[in-house]
């Protein structure tokens, strides 16, 4: 074998070895939100944030718009406060209000931001102050559960005076 | 009598326990040998170059081959269970998570193995076997550093390329199954899959692993040629063991490695 071809050969063998990489780093993997120095955040504190994790989505209209970057538990009022940042070109009313949302029926769990009618943009670092929780589905099923009992319980009730009245 | 009988089999298994950590010893120090020798293998590279072709290059074939099959294979049996559940949109991520984080790295580097390792334990065992290696010590050329660091090497060099390459063939074996033949939205595809994907935490950790497993089976491969009985048989006996013992080191490496990372 020649030393020139297998030269050439593994030049070809690096190079496919290094667009590999590249369409790995660029097709497959995200680089956009992170890197992208030109983001700012916002604050926004849930009483119960339900799955929501670092890196969950938060889209306003159903388009992303940033990311989750941080969630921790505020001990002070014991609140959870997440970290949104999101892409510098998009900005939002001070009366912007956050809700978490879930994709699908049994999807990832998102922050959807609804704009409000203020003139004034929020700045980096400000809170969002309107909020609505995660629905959890234990609570919600227990609500159901309660008031569903409670119309039992009116129904046997307005059965038990209608039988009294009737004989 | 009856005690020595008795004791045989604890006698054995202590033999082979200080026999296992004996050659786990002359293992490292061959690798410490390796790399204080690998001036030469480093500074006239076409050596190394000339191993890289045999290591890597002609590896080619059977990592495309296989990393085309795997990835539509993942993605035939992903859209099953996932069209299951009402989520075949995450097939993108499943494929690509799958490939990067485990199947790529591991499956390419026992493919190294038996492709590379094996023929490089040949190699390296027939040159001790019709006395190749000490006829070099006698012209004082050090066998360490022309004929085994240049291998060490280019099995270095080449796994992370090769485990890449498999990466990428395996997901365009998913994108033909999932969007080709299945016709999902080639959109979705690709979104679900780079919302799902990190670059440092899946694409380099993968790559990082794919490094390690070739440090592994290459000094494996070396080390077992060098350290050949120089018999026909001896030969024979040291490829079967290069495959056996890199498949077994991979998958606990592996193990060990996601245990760190993931």
């Amino acid at each position: 074998m020649k030393r020139s071809i297998i030269d050439l050969w593994v030049g070809i063998f690096v190079a496919i070895g290094l667009a590999s990489v590249t369409f790995l780093a660029l097709k497959v993997a995200n680089l956009t939100p992170q890197s992208n120095n030109n983001s700012y955040t916002l604050i926004a504190e849930f009483d119960n944030i339900g799955g929501l994790k670092v890196k969950a989505p938060v889209k306003s209209s159903g388009v992303v718009v940033g990311r989750v970057s941080n969630i921790e538990l505020d001990t002070q009022r014991y609140v959870a406060r997440a970290t949104l940042t999101l892409d510098g070109q998009y900005h939002f009313s001070r009366d912007t209000s956050a809700e978490i949302l879930t994709a699908g029926l049994l999807g990832e769990q998102y922050v959807g931001l609804v704009q409000g009618g203020e003139e004034e943009n929020l700045k980096p670092g400000d809170r969002l102050q309107l909020t609505s929780s995660a629905l959890v589905l234990e609570q919600l099923i227990g609500k159901f559960m309660t008031s569903f009992a409670e119309g039992n319980n009116k129904a046997a009730a307005a059965d038990a005076a209608a039988a009294e009245t009737a004989p | 009598m009856m005690l020595d009988n008795l004791l045989a089999p604890l006698r054995h298994l202590g033999h082979s326990t200080i026999n296992a950590v004996w050659k786990l010893g002359v293992m490292s120090r061959f690798l410490l040998a390796i790399i204080a020798h690998s001036g030469q293998s480093l500074l006239r590279f076409q050596l190394t170059i000339r191993e890289v072709y045999f290591a890597g290059v002609l590896s080619l074939i059977i990592i495309v081959v296989s990393g085309l099959f795997v990835g539509m294979v993942l993605g035939l049996q992903g859209y099953n269970t996932l069209s299951r559940f009402g989520s075949a949109d995450a097939l993108g991520a499943l494929v690509a998570l799958s490939l990067l984080r485990e199947l790529g790295p591991v499956l390419a580097a026992l493919l190294f193995a038996s492709r590379s390792g094996s023929a490089m334990t040949a190699e390296i065992g027939l040159m001790k076997a019709t006395e190749q290696l000490e006829a070099m010590s006698v012209m004082a050329v050090d066998p360490i550093a022309r004929v085994v660091a240049p291998r060490f090497w280019a099995g270095v060099i080449s796994m992370p390329i090769l485990a890449a390459l498999f990466n990428v063939m395996g997901i365009f074996g998913g994108y033909l199954v999932g969007v080709v033949m299945i016709g999902l939205d080639e959109g979705t595809f690709w979104s679900q899959m780079q919302n799902n994907v990190d670059l440092h935490f899946d694409v380099i950790n993968g790559l990082i692993k794919s490094l390690f497993f070739g440090i592994a089976v290459t000094l494996i491969a070396v080390f077992e040629g060098f350290d050949a009985t120089p018999t026909a048989a001896g030969v024979s006996s040291a490829t079967t063991r290069t495959v056996v013992t890199s498949a077994l080191v991979i998958l606990a490496l592996d193990f060990v490695l996601t245990a760190f990372m993931f």
